[in-house]
């Protein structure tokens, strides 16, 4: 693959956290899980639009601030009972920097 | 008026009013020895007055509130041993009530919820509990006064199914212990992390979740003050982000204005900062504070640097925390005032700002007994009279009203200000995080209130002395350390840069 982007250093993301990606067209937020695990998600809840980006993650989800809905990071399914899902996107994580791959956008429907 | 909640050996005891039958009185009383439960109402008039109970004492604030408010039980007295569950929380004959409702009647008006909505999940999903009723149909799952509606539709759909347990205590799921015992290991095995916490109470998750991570860094904050160092990602984004989101994800900011008051300039340089920031609505708040909506999160730090520089600090109207002091005019001004009610607002609001509680914190002054701050229906209300100041705790507005308690007269400045340190802190120390003072003082109980903040002397001083040195931590102003660059990431976006492109 071509298309990696580096976005960020690993440090520059929270650790339980997240940060939000501006981009031309639409925010992604990229999250970081206690053990370091880094995920990229459309920054938009499939409720109602709110930005996951500030939620609280924890394990390996996170609770959208607006109406707790809880969603799985590596999945981007939002978790039971209530249902929907988000776009994920491809990140890897190499010598401390964080890559973004948006050719995966419409992956996750 | 007092109850008594009591601990004794590991019995609940409760009692409340005139327990003992006098000539002219009917008592009721529901006993079961082999369960080690009793409860004696005692009536007259189909009204009580008096219960007395141990073993289950659940219902204690039921009678307790029935008592006070003088309700006739007539139309429920035939259940009413069996306790309130057996009604539902909204009124009386809740369960036949509901039961006669049509089904697109709304029980649930935060998530508009319709009676055939519930029932048609309860079959369909086979719900069993109130929780999984919660889940699945949002009904009573967000303020919560429509729960005895809801519980009585489980009773009705699924029958003898249906138990209506009292809810677990545990914190959270992820672990078995109660909110009290948590707080009890923090301050006894002196846990000051998170993953203190995790490791020597054996959390079964590796890093909590949105209930338990914010009411662990509050009891640490509380318990350990400038020692545990606040932790941000288990905050929710509005005490992370010192402003209230809004449902387009942008902020609102309320610059705070100590007992109201504000100076031309003041409120020129709000206007300054509205125009700057192309503040789209300005509102004044129900405690008379400016809040100013619609600001974009990447411009908060700027907005504070300029509120800062003209004397501004958070007003904290989006945390669990002190929010604000309301005033009426007072004496100074007022026909009828009696004492300086706006000048002790200002000194109230400059010793309790800051401070993080287990849940919001309102305070009012009301300057004579007409009481146009409305101190009554707050967490602390005073009310000036000319020979003094009542003080009185554990109110609020909002989906249950309460009034509050009266804890005590007296007769200083200075006295209010130790006795509302003392109380605050009471509440600080003892609160369950996520409850405000009104349903605290009646799980406690106004008689333990009055007996460590009014009979106490010394504790009440030592309270206040804790309460000012957590103060000297807590009173530092988040916007300032914000416009000056801490927690910058919080605020700032990323960006593709192409440049950074790899291969």
């Amino acid at each position: 693959m071509s298309d990696w982007i580096a976005i960020a250093q690993l440090e520059d993301i929270p650790q339980l956290g997240a940060r939000k990606l501006q981009t031309e067209s639409l925010d992604i937020a990229i999250f970081r899980t206690g053990n370091d695990q880094v995920f990229a998600l459309r920054d938009r809840c499939p409720h109602r639009g709110g930005p996951l980006s500030q939620g609280i993650v924890h394990g390996q989800a996170v609770s959208c601030p607006l109406h707790n809905w809880k969603i799985d990071l590596q999945s981007g399914q939002v978790q039971g009972p209530d249902e929907g899902c988000v776009h994920t996107y491809a990140v890897k994580v190499e010598d401390g920097v964080v890559y973004l791959s948006l050719a995966a956008a419409e992956s996750a429907a | 008026m007092t109850s008594t909640k009591l601990k004794v050996t590991g019995i609940d005891l409760f009692s409340a009013g005139a327990f003992n039958e006098g000539e002219g009185d009917e008592t009721l009383v529901l006993q079961d020895p082999a369960q080690g439960v009793y409860k004696k109402l005692v009536i007259r008039d189909n009204r009580i007055k008096g219960a007395v109970m141990y073993g289950d004492t659940m219902d204690g604030t039921w009678y307790f509130q029935l008592l006070r408010e003088g309700t006739d039980i007539s139309s429920f007295r035939n259940t009413i041993l069996f306790g309130q569950h057996d009604l539902g929380d909204a009124g009386h004959g809740e369960e036949t009530r509901v039961v006669k409702l049509s089904d697109d009647a709304e029980i649930c008006g935060c998530n508009g919820v319709c009676k055939g909505d519930i029932v048609k999940a309860i079959s369909s999903k086979g719900l069993f509990t109130l929780d999984e009723v919660r889940a699945h149909t949002k009904a009573s799952a967000s303020c919560g006064s429509c729960t005895g509606m809801v519980e009585a539709l489980l009773a009705s759909t699924v029958g003898e199914g249906y138990s209506a347990a009292p809810s677990k205590k545990a914190m959270c799921s992820c672990t078995e212990r109660s909110h009290d015992e948590v707080r009890r290991a923090i301050r006894e095995d002196g846990l000051k992390s998170m993953r203190g916490v995790f490791d020597t109470l054996g959390w079964k998750t590796p890093d909590g979740c949105t209930s338990c991570r914010p009411a662990l860094n509050y009891y640490l904050l509380a318990a350990w003050p400038g020692e545990y160092e606040d932790d941000a990602q288990s905050r929710f984004i509005n005490e992370r982000a010192h402003g209230n989101i809004q449902k387009d994800g942008t902020y609102s900011v309320v610059p705070r204005m100590f007992g109201g008051l504000c100076t031309a300039n003041d409120l020129r340089a709000i206007a300054d900062v509205s125009d700057k920031y192309q503040v789209p609505e300005m509102k004044v708040t129900g405690g008379q504070r400016i809040d100013l909506f619609g600001v974009k999160k990447e411009d908060l730090p700027a907005m504070w640097k300029d509120l800062s520089a003209a004397g501004f600090v958070s007003g904290h109207a989006y945390g669990k925390a002190l929010r604000t002091v309301k005033t009426c005019a007072g004496k100074n001004w007022c026909r009828f005032g009696t004492q300086d009610s706006t000048g002790l607002g200002v000194q109230l609001e400059e010793l309790t700002w800051g401070s993080w509680m287990p849940h919001k914190f309102k305070l009012a002054v009301s300057g004579c007994p007409r009481n146009c701050a409305e101190a009554t229906i707050k967490d602390l209300g005073v009310v000036c009279v000319d020979s003094g100041y009542e003080l009185h705790v554990g109110g609020n507005g909002g989906i249950k009203v309460r009034i509050t308690d009266l804890l005590c007269k007296v007769a200083s400045e200075a006295e209010v200000l130790e006795y509302t340190g003392a109380f605050v802190q009471l509440y600080r120390e003892e609160g369950h995080y996520l409850e405000r003072t009104a349903p605290w003082v009646e799980r406690v109980s106004l008689g333990y209130v009055k007996q460590r903040i009014v009979d106490d002397a010394a504790g009440r001083m030592e309270l206040y002395e804790r309460f000012k040195y957590s103060q000297q931590f807590a009173q530092v102003d988040p916007w300032r350390e914000r416009a000056e660059g801490a927690e910058a990431h919080e605020f700032t976006p990323l960006h593709i840069d192409p440049m950074r492109a790899a291969s």
